[in-house]
Parts: structure tokens; sequence; C-alpha cells
């Protein structure tokens, strides 16, 4: 697929208009098991990268994923920041250069296991891993955009159950059971987006 | 932002240095004071604490910049509180190169004890290596 600056810059746009509508709910998430900062986390990153959405769109796809990473990292700030800064990061390393992302299952399996590292956890740990799994895994099936969401929003709810291993909400143990976690909704939000987006705009 | 250098006048250069980062600058800044009555100032010491606008939170950027600001050819010893301190500070070392990144060490250590333990081991002029150590001692 090929994804022209202009799809760059309006998927920034978007990510940033969907984390900032949910950004209260993303907020009440974390309070029940967290500090209750993400919704604003999320926030300032995702407005610090649409403030740069020109200059970021008008580079080569992989050094502007970097960039996003790291302006991410430098401004989610929290436990978020890390993660979703290495996933950023890594994708863009880890992809051809160019502007071709023809398979793109393959990089994002690379940065997710980046993210893992990062965040020492793995499946079953409910953070934002046991969305990004079930979500590359559809990419190797080759699933549509639309599969793609819906798995994506259904991966988060399962986080419910889930007792966290990693991250403040596992002080709380058991208690943690019976919320979604933030980080899963927030990576879901974003997720079904992007694939909304590209349900619109089949890219060539 | 909050990130402090806290050196009254030039510590020894040889020595390891200290790096303090938690989510509350109060902490940070507390912690820092009380390596400062451990050890005065032959230690290079900085300390943050903070999210970008100032509210309860870390951020690579602050860090970095404590690394900075308490550097030292000898290395430096970073102690960080709760998870998105250890992982904003790995970020924050890695983005030092990696000749830098290998003169820095994060500690597996309670903040406040660990850092007034390592700030002793470090004004004796003793190795990175050892400074961790001793600091991990604490650690259950
Ligand atoms: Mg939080």
């Amino acid at each position: 697929m090929h994804l022209a600056a202009a799809d760059l810059s309006a998927l920034i746009a978007l990510c940033r208009a969907e984390i900032d509508r949910h950004g209260e709910h993303l907020g009440a998430l974390d309070s029940a098991i967290g500090d209750g900062d993400h919704g604003a986390n999320m926030r300032r990153g995702l407005e610090a990268v649409f403030a740069e959405r020109d200059a970021i769109a008008a580079l080569p796809l992989p050094a502007a994923l970097e960039r996003i990473g790291l302006v991410l990292v430098m401004n989610i700030g929290g436990a978020a920041g890390p993660l979703y800064g290495t996933l950023l990061m890594e994708l863009g390393r880890a992809l051809p250069d160019g502007d071709e992302a023809d398979d793109l299952a393959a990089p994002l399996e690379r940065a997710i296991a980046a993210v893992a590292r990062r965040g020492r956890s793995g499946p079953g740990d409910k953070t934002l891993l046991d969305v990004l799994y079930p979500v590359q895994a559809e990419l190797v099936r080759r699933s549509p955009p639309g599969d793609i969401a819906a798995c994506a929003r259904s991966a988060a709810h399962s986080t419910g159950p889930m007792q966290a291993r990693r991250g403040r909400a596992s002080f709380l143990g058991a208690r943690s059971i019976g919320h979604e976690d933030p980080g899963a909704s927030s990576c879901a939000l974003l997720t079904a987006a992007i694939c909304g987006y590209f349900e619109e705009h089949r890219p060539s | 932002m909050n990130a402090r250098a806290d050196q009254p006048s030039a510590p020894s250069p040889a020595n390891v240095g200290i790096v303090i980062v938690s989510h509350s600058p109060l902490v940070a800044k507390g912690a820092a004071d009380m390596v400062r009555q451990m050890v005065g100032d032959c230690v290079p010491l900085a300390w943050t604490g903070g999210n970008v606008e100032g509210g309860l939170g870390t951020h690579v950027a602050g860090i970095a910049a404590a690394i900075e600001a308490a550097w030292s050819e000898a290395g430096v010893a970073i102690f960080v509180d709760l998870g998105g301190a250890e992982t904003n500070s790995e970020m924050a070392v890695e983005r030092l190169g990696p000749a830098r990144a290998a003169r820095v060490a994060i500690c597996n250590a309670p903040l406040v004890e660990g850092a007034v333990v390592a700030a002793a081991e470090a004004s004796g002029g003793s190795s990175l290596a050892k400074v961790v150590a001793t600091a991990e001692e604490l650690s259950p």
C-alpha cells in the first residue's frame, strides 16, 4: 500500500480527534486501577504530534513513524509514553525505505516485540499488548480493516477480566479484575480510527 | 518541568553522579536534600519530578536534563520510584547513545534509602558497579 503525505496528515488528525473525544473515558478507566492520567497524557501526546503533522507528513514513512514515536515519548510521559513511543519508533525502523508498506505484519511484529521488552510484559498482563498481538494476527491473515477494528475493540474489552501484572494497576492485585485496561482501550480506539480511515480511503 | 542540578559548588568529577527521578517534584527534591545532607557537595547530584506540565508524573526530557546535570565520567546511578519513572529513564538513557549509556545504571533500589546509600558509597570514590551494588543490597 502507498501512504501519501495527505493520508498521514489526515490519520494524525483523526487519531488526535479520537483521543480527544475519549479523553475523559480513558482517564476514568485509569482512575479505577491507576493514577487517572492516561486520558490527559494521551491528549498531550497526540496534540504534540498534531502540531507537527505537516513536517511529519513530509517525511518518508519510516522516518515519519520514528518521529511520531519520539514526539509521543517526549510528550505522553507516564508509562504509556515509552510504550507507544517504542511501538512507533520500532515500526519506523522495521519498515523498508520509501512510502510503500506492502507487508505491515512483519514490521509490526518486530515493533510489538520491542514494546513487550520495554514493558517487560507479555500476553495476558492487561496492557496494550493484549490489543496489539491480536491486531497483528489479523494483519497476518490479511483481514479487512473493519474486522481488524472489531478485533481491537473486543481485545480491549477482554482485558477487563484480566489481573494486572505490570504497572501501578498490579499493586491492586485481584482488585484490578473487572476494569478494562486504559492502555488497551486507547490502543483499540486508535486502531479502530486508523482502520476506519482505510475502509473509507482504500489506498492504492 | 522540574529538573534541577543540585550543585552548590563544583563536585569532584571523579565521583559517580546520582540522579533522583520521582513522579513528585517534592519527593525528588526532598530525597536530593537528604543526599546532600549526607555527602555535602562531593557527589554530582540532580533530581527531576513531574510531567511536562508540572503535574505528577515523569518525562524523558526532564530525566535527560538531570542526567546531563549530574554527569560524571565515572558514571551516573539513577534512582526511580514507580514504573513510569523506570521506563522513561530507560528511554532517556538509550537516547544518550551506546557509549554514554554504558556508563549509566538504573538502580533496583528504594528511592530515598538507595540514593543516600549510593551517594555515601560514591563520595568515597567507588566505581559505578560498586555504587549500584551497594544500593541494590537494600532491595528485598
Ligand atoms: Mg496513568
